[in-house]
């Protein structure tokens, strides 16, 4: 089953050593999920949507939720 | 303690990268191909649905669909090719230094001093294979041998995503039963010669004489049967830096053929700026010109010339170019392809001797190129332009921008020992 790839907008904190955290994810549709915990950071693809970069296992309102970033660009795996 | 080789073969790699981004062809036929319309159009890369229709590559696209009507035709995104191949390159470099890359999707790398640390050959295999999935979404075929040779076959072997063994007990079971071309360097020429003498399989090759295959191929005999024997003792070489540059050059078909000489002055424009932008770029300066010429009928003719100075100006190349054109070409047959290259390369910071007889415009023009650069840099390929390049933009779409639009050509496995 392959989902859509959605763009999103994302509130960063950048770590002092130059680590990018994502604390809000803004929804096409303007609602705000705030990122509780980002809880691994690798290097993967996205077989699903379709892409390439770095994903974060992230916990937004206590359900764990992969993020991408990829070339400049956040997306997640929609419906 | 031998050597320990993998080679590392990125599964349709063009085809693999297009279909992960666009997930709802994984289970079409699909392939990668240039466009038509510029007649670049054949067959790039295919899927492995592609693949089992018959579909191969560099044959033409009406072939292709001739042999399977459902075909999905993509046209080829570079950059995203080259942004993979150095992901792939990164993971690579996890497990050694010792890397050499076979064109964009093929690599070997040298693992005899990581065993230690990461396991055995085909352990450590296994884990590049894993990895390269996870990470990338795309599969590797690998193959683990003691020489570069037996590696690259055994990635060849099987696939995609798997990993095979060739060590020298085995061998003799797994190589030796292939036909005689499946042997890097043995070419459908080589291949005739072999068939008509009654070599046909890999291992045929190793059990004759090697006196014997000299004097029917030359040298290449004597090296292509030590490649069936397992002699192949040519190291890895590191390619993490760009290597010894000894010229830049573009070449380019024409979406059609070229029949005047403003046509050529055009595309030798075209082609000289991305020389001279990349010389630029790699900090060098050339001192001769050569210019190619394939006509319509496939004819290929190479002619140079020098300058007086080193340079990087895409003008004085381009100047220098076209003089050699009109001096060489007498318009009797029409022009398919051309290639423009700056050889003979110095450091550009290097000191040079000045000349007495320059008109002091040559710092000049290597500041205003300097300029078009960051220029371009910053706003695109297309914002600053010659004039000459604006005359019949339309039309004839000769005006394009070899440098990202560009081409990977096949390279050498000889390339720094010969």
């Amino acid at each position: 089953m392959w989902m859509r790839k959605a763009y999103v907008e994302v509130l960063v904190r950048y770590t002092r050593e130059g680590q990018k955290i994502p604390i809000l994810i803004i929804w096409e549709d303007g609602r705000k999920f705030s990122v509780d915990r980002v809880l691994d950071i690798r290097r993967a693809a996205s077989l699903k949507a379709g892409g390439q970069g770095i994903r974060y296992r992230c916990r937004i309102c206590s359900k764990e939720t992969f993020l991408w970033f990829e070339e400049g660009k956040w997306f997640v795996e929609a419906l | 303690m031998g050597r320990v080789i993998l080679h590392s073969d990125l599964n349709s790699f063009y085809a693999s990268v297009e279909c992960l981004y666009r997930p709802e062809l994984k289970k079409k036929p699909v392939v990668v191909c240039g466009k038509q319309s510029t007649r670049h159009g054949i067959i790039l890369a295919k899927n492995e649905i592609a693949k089992r229709f018959g579909v191969r590559t560099g044959e033409a696209i009406w072939e292709a669909q001739s042999k399977c009507p459902n075909l999905v035709l993509l046209p080829p995104n570079y950059s995203r090719y080259l942004r993979f191949s150095e992901l792939a390159m990164s993971v690579y470099r996890n497990y050694t230094d010792k890397i050499e890359s076979f064109g964009i999707d093929e690599c070997w790398m040298d693992i005899t001093e990581s065993t230690r640390l990461f396991g055995n050959g085909e352990s450590l295999a296994h884990k590049i294979k894993e990895k390269i999935k996870n990470e990338l979404g795309i599969t590797v075929s690998v193959g683990v041998s003691y020489n570069k040779i037996f590696a690259k076959l055994g990635s060849d072997l099987k696939k995609p995503d798997e990993v095979t063994v060739i060590n020298r007990d085995n061998f003799k079971d797994t190589v030796w039963p292939l036909p005689v071309n499946e042997l890097l360097y043995v070419g459908p020429a080589t291949k005739r010669k072999l068939n008509r003498i009654g070599i046909f399989t890999i291992g045929d090759l190793a059990n004759t004489h090697m006196a014997f295959l000299v004097k029917l191929l030359g040298k290449w005999g004597e090296t292509i049967w030590a490649f069936a024997n397992g002699y192949d003792a040519t190291p890895v070489n590191k390619t993490d830096h760009d290597g010894i540059i000894k010229s830049i050059g573009n070449s380019l078909t024409a979406p059609r053929d070229l029949t005047c000489d403003e046509d050529v002055k055009m595309l030798i424009y075209v082609l000289s700026e991305s020389v001279g932008k990349r010389l630029r770029k790699h900090n060098l300066k050339g001192k001769t010109v050569q210019i190619s010429i394939k006509a319509n009928d496939l004819s290929l003719i190479e002619r140079q010339a020098g300058f007086d100075d080193y340079t990087y100006t895409s003008s004085l190349i381009a100047e220098k170019a076209f003089k050699i054109f009109t001096r060489n070409w007498d318009w009797s047959k029409n022009i398919r392809l051309l290639g423009v290259r700056a050889a003979n390369l110095v450091t550009a910071n290097e000191y040079v001797q000045l000349s007495l007889f320059s008109d002091g415009r040559k710092a000049k023009r290597e500041l205003l190129d300097r300029s078009i650069d960051s220029i371009r840099s910053r706003f695109g390929h297309y914002s600053v332009q010659r004039a000459l390049l604006l005359r019949k933009k339309r039309e004839n779409g000769l005006n394009i921008n070899p440098v990202e639009d560009h081409v990977i050509h096949p390279i050498s496995f000889f390339k720094g020992h010969i």
